[in-house]
């Protein structure tokens, strides 16, 4: 069931990764890649879990700040100028 | 006992598999940025919480429950705040403005 769960993370992460490419606005990329990362953060977890290897976890909750911290950096950015700018102007 | 605590692990990992493979799909076939945000939610937070509540009722140890108990109460955290930035970035931006058949740049929609 484990394994079951690890292969439907994996294509849901395949799932994101195409609209991430073809996503048509600036938004739907990071949406995407948000969506990428909180899946990689169960995907440790439960690779965990199939290894045998509880220590993972560790490996999780930093993976998880991380992701938070990338995604809210990239938002703080494009309230200035140049993501706005490149995102509706540049058409 | 032990037989009930693993049948509920596994419908438990069973629904949030269900969930993550419906939001992948509303996320490729959703027809616009917020129909789309709305699927990402819906994976980030309940699926998410549906597959960490199998693995604490899959393994006995305390110590990986504590731990797993740290990583869903951070996502449950961290991801509506992150759809909270986003949304709001992009409705500063004006994005309601913008339609699907105008990409941003030079990658072009396939079929949206």
């Amino acid at each position: 069931m484990l394994i079951a769960a690890t292969l439907a993370i994996l294509v849901v992460m395949i799932m994101a990764t195409i609209r991430a490419v073809m996503g048509p606005t600036l938004y739907d990329r990071v949406l995407a890649v948000n969506m990428f990362g909180t899946k990689t953060v169960l995907l440790i977890s439960l690779l965990g879990f199939v290894m045998g290897r509880p220590e993972f976890l560790d490996i999780a909750i930093v993976y998880s700040l991380i992701n938070f911290i990338s995604v809210i950096g990239v938002l703080r950015y494009s309230g200035h100028f140049t993501l706005k700018q490149s995102g509706e102007q540049k058409k | 006992m032990d037989t009930l605590v693993n049948i509920s692990s596994t419908v438990l990992l069973l629904i949030g598999s269900f969930l993550f493979l419906s939001g992948g799909i509303g996320v490729l076939r959703f027809p616009d940025f917020y129909t789309r945000m709305h699927a990402v939610g819906v994976t980030e937070t309940l699926a998410t919480s549906m597959i960490l509540l199998g693995l604490i009722l899959h393994n006995p140890d305390f110590m990986v429950d504590v731990k797993l108990i740290i990583i869903l109460l951070m996502t449950l955290f961290i991801s509506p705040t992150a759809s909270h930035a986003l949304a709001n970035a992009a409705i500063h931006n004006d994005l309601s403005k913008q339609k699907d058949d105008k990409p941003d740049d030079e990658v072009k929609p396939s079929n949206p």
